[in-house]
């Protein structure tokens, strides 16, 4: 009854496929930005921001990434704290050299830089599939965060290898560096994610994402279809990374204020693997519900003892965490292996026959 | 021309000016090797078997050590705890079937694959909440002497984890080739439909391949824990065994050991002879990159199968 | 593409002396035979006579070790399959290669894919030409859509649809991209009558209206002989006759072949 799309005719192609073709749709994102942008800052908590929503904001990028290149073109990486610590290291750089370059422009050159490493490593790809190009990602995972830490010049000759963001301002508002308040933070952060994330939904309904698709799919058929493997596969690549490396340097920036190479290691990668399968592979809500999913549930984790009155030591609490983790992940591979998109689209589909049950 | 000679001139001068040193370095490089070997084993066990890539056989390494020294750390004999150790691999390879490989049965291999990855976690995790995550000592009684030939430093553990794993892929060699049990492995391996047609239940054969890879998971864990202590980092050797199998094919048993000696000698020259160039810490990718260059040369590794795809 | 007519005479595609081996085993052995551009050619034989290894080789999936092609005037002796789909030579599988994981749509505006030009930077933004371009493709895949009457399949998920529906999917893909050759691997394989009786009509309902030029692998003899102009005969890798259907038919090696007469 609410969720009706009786008297909504498209009456050209480009109604039909807009990214949110029921209107009822439409007004609820509309909604959700505009809670977003307006209400969220004045209502969240500095714990809140800075230990859920901005690592959210920064994993949801990251997760985007990670499933453009696994999810949509089916090339499987492990190397996606690589990229990011690429992205990361990139705008440190550029920041340093460069003081009165816009930030936001920083991280977007750094995205194009990490574009390019992931572009390189992707090479591979040509010839290798499946689980034997994890392999040759995670030789991209250990090699870079290897050269991050032993070529000083990373991290302009710090003598504890760690790189910190300097504060920097966009129209005099403090955006990074101690100053900037949490709030200026996500505020940035938010926007960043939701003009990217626009652009990969963009990407992935037009000719590219259906090229990925294909070669995901049976890459045999779509070279003879035409698509030329070589270029969709490390077009996947490069923009994968770009998506990672603007995470990594949102990361750097707006969420941890300094890092050492240990913040973009395997475990992200992982971590962000499982974001996306969580959350749905090929599909870019997923890979928001994934991040979600894996940012809170760690949070949970840590405050359900108090909240249930059980004390526990942190030690014990964190192997808890691991393995509830480990089996809540084969849990919802068995129950639902296309992730919590799907379990949305069938939410959604059972909506919009409400209240009759089929 | 002083950075070429350090790459190109140099290590090998050295090499051939101490060659006691240089075969130490070997004999340590394939000691590690056989070790890698060992883990490298349980993969292709489980892969030949029912094709998936377990990701968990590292965590596995972990909790089957975990398990044995916290049951000699509570006063259980040394042999009592291996049997029993070995009766909580099996009971553990029961449970991955029952609950995870059964209703996944149908699945994209790369669901199963991250579903492996969830069992590290989960695996990890459940060892360390049970035992504890301190740095535990294993000692089962294996001399550790060393002693001289040649000039050559030996120890005597480390021929000993070499004879085991001998042992071990003798064993399985002839488990595989001479008994009914190891005919329908492979079988199983060759052919899920056809085995199933001739009356072998593909259950069974899972439960018995998990249980062994457990078992191989054990002795490996025990060399590896006994040499540096039962910890965490154990599970991270399932990276390792990753370019082990790449080098050695994902199928084939003497590859994972041929493949494993390559990337344990090779690391540990690479890093005593060329680390000091690029201030050391090469062990930790060079495995990998080592693997890529195979990757792009020889897709398959040494001893796997060629990929043929029909349209 | 009006204005082609049917049998203009021009050969469009010329095999030459095409010999092709997986190892020991000789999948074609000297094959030669040409096609006129407008026309129907059918290519049948045995099972295991070699014609999708022909077709295979037609379109640069398979590298012949002998033998050249000659197509639209070009001789060579091999090209990569998506330099062939790039020449206009389209084409459907015997397994039906369609993208299980896209939608019917999709798979139709994969085949155009390789006539749209706008750079990822546009796609992104979704403006300007990305979208004009998007839009005028798919007017032309909803004008495939139509001639194949599935309108009702166009959002469901290719690999939910049934056999005989996938198939025409499949060749609505080839269709999409507006192909002067198109090969056709078994189109009506496992098919009913009805399923049958629509898939001729759209066969040739193609090579009327836009001239396109087919060549294609049947087993059902009626069919070969009421919709073809020309058949090629094809029995263990060698050519055993060539001509028209009626020619054909009355092939004392022909009826042989298909008997299982003894082989030398």
């Amino acid at each position: 009854m609410l969720y009706r799309e009786a008297g909504q005719f498209k009456t050209s192609y480009a109604a039909d496929q807009a990214i949110f073709p029921i209107v009822q749709d439409r007004w609820f994102v509309f909604a959700l930005l505009l809670f977003a942008f307006l209400v969220v800052p004045f209502i969240a908590d500095e714990y809140w921001l800075q230990a859920v929503i901005i690592p959210f904001l920064v994993f949801s990028m990251a997760a985007i990434g990670l499933n453009l290149l696994t999810g949509y073109a089916g090339q499987l990486s492990l190397g996606t704290g690589a990229f990011m610590a690429v992205g990361a290291y990139a705008t440190y750089k550029l920041i340093t050299a460069f003081p009165d370059l816009n930030v936001i422009v920083a991280f977007l050159i750094a995205g194009v830089i990490a574009a390019g490493v992931g572009f390189v490593f992707g090479v591979p790809s040509l010839r290798i599939k499946g689980f034997y190009l994890a392999v040759a990602t995670l030789a991209a995972q250990f090699f870079l965060s290897w050269i991050f830490n032993k070529v000083p010049w990373f991290y302009n000759y710090s003598p504890s290898g760690t790189i910190t963001m300097p504060p920097r301002t966009i129209f005099g508002v403090m955006v990074t560096g101690p100053e900037a308040t949490a709030e200026v933070r996500y505020l940035v952060a938010l926007t960043l994610v939701a003009v990217l994330a626009l652009a990969a939904k963009n990407i992935v309904r037009g000719r590219i994402g259906r090229s990925w698709m294909a070669i995901r799919d049976m890459d045999i058929a779509a070279e003879i279809i035409g698509f030329r493997p070589m270029h969709t596969k490390l077009a996947a690549f490069a923009v994968s990374s770009f998506y990672c490396g603007v995470a990594g340097a949102m990361m750097l920036a707006l969420w941890l204020g300094s890092a050492e190479t240990e913040a973009f290691d395997i475990n992200v990668s992982f971590q962000v693997l499982f974001m996306v399968i969580i959350g749905g592979l090929g599909s870019i809500l997923g890979s928001f519900l994934g991040a979600a999913f894996i940012t809170l549930v760690p949070v949970f984790l840590t405050n359900a003892p108090q909240l249930f009155g059980i004390a526990m030591a942190t030690d014990t609490q964190k192997h808890l965490e691991v393995m509830i983790f480990g089996g809540l992940i084969v849990y919802i591979l068995i129950v639902e292996p296309h992730g919590f998109a799907r379990l949305w689209q069938i939410a959604k589909e059972k909506l919009r026959i409400w209240p009759f049950p089929h | 021309m002083e950075l070429l000679n350090a790459v190109f001139i140099a290590p090998f001068v050295d090499m051939w000016e101490f060659p006691a040193f240089f075969v130490e370095v070997v004999i340590t490089g394939l000691l590690t090797g056989v070790m890698y070997s060992l883990v490298a084993l349980g993969f292709v066990l489980i892969f030949k078997a029912s094709g998936v890539f377990n990701f968990a056989q590292g965590a596995m390494v972990l909790f089957a050590a975990l398990t044995l020294v916290g049951l000699i750390e509570k006063g259980v004999p040394i042999w009592l705890a291996l049997i029993l150790t070995m009766v909580v691999m099996i009971a553990l390879a029961f449970a991955v079937e029952r609950l995870m490989l059964r209703p996944l049965v149908n699945q994209d291999h790369i669901i199963l694959f991250m579903a492996t990855i969830g069992l590290t976690f989960f695996l990890e995790g459940f060892g360390e909440t049970l035992w504890g995550s301190n740095v535990k000592r294993l000692d089962i009684g294996i001399p550790n002497a060393s002693f001289e030939i040649h000039g050559v430093l030996l120890h005597q553990f480390d021929l000993f984890a070499a004879a085991t794993g001998a042992v071990l892929v003798a064993g399985l060699a002839i488990f595989f080739h001479k008994t009914p049990v190891g005919r329908a492995l492979r079988a199983v391996a060759d052919d899920h439909q056809a085995a199933m047609s001739v009356g072998i239940s593909l259950k069974t054969i899972w439960i018995i391949v998990w249980s062994v890879a457990g078992i191989v998971a054990m002795v490996a864990g025990i060399m590896w824990g006994a040499k540096s202590g039962v910890q965490f980092s154990l599970s991270l050797i399932a990276l390792k065994a990753l370019p082990v199998l790449i080098l050695g094919g994902f199928t084939s048993v003497p590859g994972a050991i041929v493949g494993g000696l390559i990337i344990g000698v090779g690391e540990k020259v690479a890093e005593i002879y060329w680390g000091p160039l690029v201030g050391g810490a090469i062990e930790n990718w060079f495995a990998y990159m080592l693997a890529l260059a195979f990757l792009l040369f020889r897709p398959q590794g040494l001893f796997g199968e060629r990929i043929i795809e029909r349209v | 593409m009006a204005g082609s007519e049917r049998f203009n005479g021009d050969v469009i595609l010329d095999v030459n002396n095409i010999s092709l081996a997986f190892g020991g085993v000789k999948a074609l052995q000297n094959i030669s035979f040409d096609v006129r551009a407008g026309e129907v050619r059918a290519i049948i034989g045995p099972n295991g006579a070699g014609k999708s290894s022909m077709l295979n080789v037609i379109n640069g999936f398979y590298h012949p070790q002998d033998g050249e092609i000659t197509y639209k005037g070009k001789t060579r002796k091999q090209m990569r399959s998506h330099e062939a789909a790039a020449q206009g030579i389209a084409r459907t599988f015997q397994n039906i290669a369609l993208f299980k994981g896209m939608t019917t749509l999709d798979n139709i505006m994969t085949g155009r894919n390789l006539k749209m030009r706008v750079n990822l930077f546009l796609q992104a933004l979704h403006i300007g030409p990305a979208r004009r371009e998007e839009m005028e493709h798919r007017a032309f895949v909803e004008g495939v859509i139509d001639f194949l009457e599935i309108q009702a399949i166009r959002k469901t998920t290719v690999g939910r649809l049934p056999y005989g529906l996938q198939k025409r999917v499949e060749l609505g893909r080839a269709l999409a991209a507006e192909p002067d050759l198109l090969l056709l691997d078994e189109p009506m394989a496992g098919m009913n009558t009805e399923e049958k009786e629509d898939m001729c009509r759209f066969i040739l309902d193609v090579n009327d209206e836009f001239g396109t030029t087919i060549v294609l692998i049947e087993h059902d003899m009626s069919v070969v002989m009421d919709i073809s102009d020309r058949v090629v005969v094809l029995d263990y890798g060698r050519k055993i006759a060539d001509g028209s259907p009626d020619e054909v038919r009355a092939n004392k090696q022909v009826i042989d072949a298909y008997l299982g007469v003894a082989h030398d």
